[in-house]
């Protein structure tokens, strides 16, 4: 086994790592927020990825522009749901809730499929497809790419929950909801704010693992991925989440190259059992702890 | 409650059915039940068993989710290991079929009670993504392993009864209904008992059933076990049914499927179960009747089919979820209620 190729996959794992970690950090933004849990993230993905198709096709748009209204309406879909459907459940059983997410997947992959059909659809090229070389290291220019435009959002999140006043209102929603509320901050319109951001998030993602991979009704399973990426890194935990992102994207690529894809989903849930046995509550998760 | 009912002993209290008019109504079902195959076509039969299978699998479920408040993605991987089991023993060792239901159960019950264990840890959200996990590894297994037939899948021979081959579909009616209310009783009856009411406890409170002496890892444990071996009865029994298994009958989206039959039925009644296991198998072909009323104003409606059903799914599981919560049980309840109570309702 040729240690270039070794370099070269884990370098391909880090770049569909990364869209995992943007990913993951629009789900722990809905969950530190507002304790649901959104199953449905990995179908946010996809809508954002069809508007994106959707924009495109309006040909006297220019490509920026589609994207920029992509991730816009991605954000809107965000608000939507959040309003229409998420409020209403506040207060009620976190099961409930997140079974609630689960339906809204299953309209979303059924809206998708009545207006784009259940055929795989190419996105326009919009990255460079000159290969990028990291030292003697050949990566696809898509994943490197797209590993730097998520790196950037990325870091432009945490800048925001950091400095920027809402992001600190976020911050202290997620702390203790009651005392927020309390010292003046408008709790339901972070609410509403979390769940915005973290649709434009997910489909920023959307776009870019559309760009590299071509967008099915089938693409929520990436959400499958997530979902044991937050959860091995906490759920309620930005770094966390970035931190899981990377390893489980690294470990499903050496898997799949090594074994092949159909093992990529075993090895990373057989990951997150054994998480679970150890650590419940993932890497830097908080521990919740329960009294009677 | 009906109005002239009064309960005057305990054991009238919580018997199953209080009044004669339950039973007479019970009585009348079953007769129609007993009719059923020799009134409607093979399609509807077909319907019929696929809803007993259902309601097999969906009162177990219930079991888990509903009383025991664990929530279980995986349920439909349970259902796989019945069907298989089935498979596997009709083609080695080709013992009777009452026999091999029951080893199904029994070994879903254990590989039930082993995806189980974490459920002391963790719980809520942590244990439906554990239960998704041992789903998606049981899965790998059935298409990896050589001795489950790969994934070309299995062929299973048709159940015997004194010799005679139960192929058609009215055959395994008069396997598969039996089962079904025989499960259903089994499980009415668990709620009566100080099993059942610790299940309910842990569900209500799990820290307060501990303080009062429940031993949780077991009742939970316990409760994956009879949920996981009523999956694998309704599993094996589709073996029968379909007489091929495949790594692809059972997938994720089956699991999703029976989780919101109890939720639209109504999470934590027996009543609910069977109403949301009838009413989301026929929902599709409902689904169907009506394109093909539509199809002469609108003929694209037969490709609109697929994407229109698994938005109905969805929005299902939503509408129920935000505007009753408590499911078609309650729905049932309110029905009954405005009978009793007329002509004097409030």
């Amino acid at each position: 086994m040729d240690w270039l190729y070794i370099v070269e996959i884990v370098l391909a794992g880090l770049g569909s790592g990364s869209l995992l970690s943007l990913t993951g950090v629009a789900f722990v933004l809905i969950y530190k927020a507002t304790k649901v849990v959104n199953l449905a993230v990995g179908e946010m993905l996809m809508m954002g990825a069809y508007f994106f198709l959707g924009f495109v096709s309006i040909s006297f748009l220019p490509l920026w522009a589609a994207i920029v209204l992509a991730i816009l309406a991605g954000g809107l879909l965000g608000g939507v749901v959040e309003r229409l459907l998420i409020r209403p459940m506040l207060g009620e059983s976190p099961i409930s809730v997140f079974m609630v997410t689960v339906g809204l997947g299953s309209v979303l992959v059924g809206v998708v499929q009545l207006f784009w059909g259940s055929d795989q659809h190419t996105l326009p090229a919009f990255l460079p497809s000159r290969p990028v070389f990291l030292g003697p290291a050949v990566v696809a220019p898509k994943i490197a790419v797209s590993f730097v435009i998520a790196s950037i959002l990325i870091a432009f999140f945490l800048v925001i929950f950091r400095y920027w006043r809402g992001g600190v209102a976020l911050r202290a929603t997620a702390t203790d909801q009651g005392a927020a509320y309390s010292c003046g901050i408008n709790v339901p319109r972070v609410f509403s704010f979390a769940w915005i951001a973290a649709g434009m998030a997910a489909a920023a993602a959307g776009i870019l693992i559309g760009s590299i991979g071509g967008l099915s009704p089938v693409m929520g399973v990436f959400g499958l991925s997530v979902l044991v990426a937050v959860i091995v890194g906490g759920l309620d935990s930005v770094l966390g989440a970035l931190i899981a992102g990377l390893v489980i994207g690294v470990v499903e690529a050496v898997v799949g190259a090594q074994f092949g894809g159909e093992y990529k989903l075993m090895v990373t849930f057989s990951i997150l059992v054994v998480m679970l046995m150890i650590r419940p509550y993932g890497l830097f998760g908080t521990t919740e702890i329960e009294r009677l | 409650m009906r109005i002239g009912t009064a309960h005057q002993t305990y054991a009238q209290a919580e018997s199953l059915l209080d009044s004669n008019v339950q039973r007479f109504m019970l009585a009348a079902f079953f007769i129609l039940l007993a009719a059923f195959p020799y009134l409607a076509s093979d399609y509807w039969i077909y319907l019929a068993c696929l809803v007993g299978i259902n309601i097999i699998s969906v009162t177990g479920l219930n079991i888990l989710t509903g009383f025991t408040g664990l929530v279980s993605l995986g349920h439909a991987a349970f259902m796989a290991v019945g069907a298989y089991t089935v498979a596997l023993m009709e083609k080695h060792i080709g013992s009777p079929f009452v026999f091999n239901l029951i080893v199904a159960g029994g070994v879903a019950a254990l590989i039930g009670m082993f995806v189980g264990i974490p459920s002391l840890r963790v719980k809520g959200l942590y244990l439906a993504v554990a239960t998704i996990a041992a789903a998606i590894i049981l899965h790998f297994v059935f298409a990896q392993w050589a001795f489950v037939g790969r994934t070309g899948g299995m062929n299973v021979t048709p159940a015997k009864l004194f010799g005679l081959e139960l192929t058609r579909y009215w055959q395994v009616y008069w396997l598969i209904i039996p089962v079904a209310a025989l499960a259903i009783l089994a499980a009415a009856n668990l709620f009566r008992t100080r099993i059942g009411r610790a299940f309910i406890a842990i569900r209500d409170r799990d820290i307060s059933a501990e303080v009062l002496g429940i031993p949780l890892l077991r009742y939970k444990l316990l409760s994956f076990a009879i949920s996981s071996f009523y999956a694998g009865v309704a599993g094996g029994l589709w073996a029968y049914m379909q007489r091929t298994v495949t790594p692809e009958s059972f997938p994720l989206e089956t699991s999703i499927f029976l989780l919101a039959a109890v939720i639209i039925g109504g999470m934590g009644s027996i009543l609910g179960g069977i109403l949301g296991a009838i009413f989301m198998t026929l929902v599709p072909d409902m689904l169907k009747i009506a394109v093909s009323w539509l199809t002469p104003v609108f003929p694209n409606a037969p490709a609109l089919l697929a994407p229109v059903r698994t938005i109905v799914f969805g929005g299902l599981i939503i509408g129920f979820l935000l505007f009753e919560p408590k499911g078609l049980a309650e729905i049932w309840r309110r029905v009954r209620r405005f009978f009793h109570l007329w002509p004097f309702r409030k």
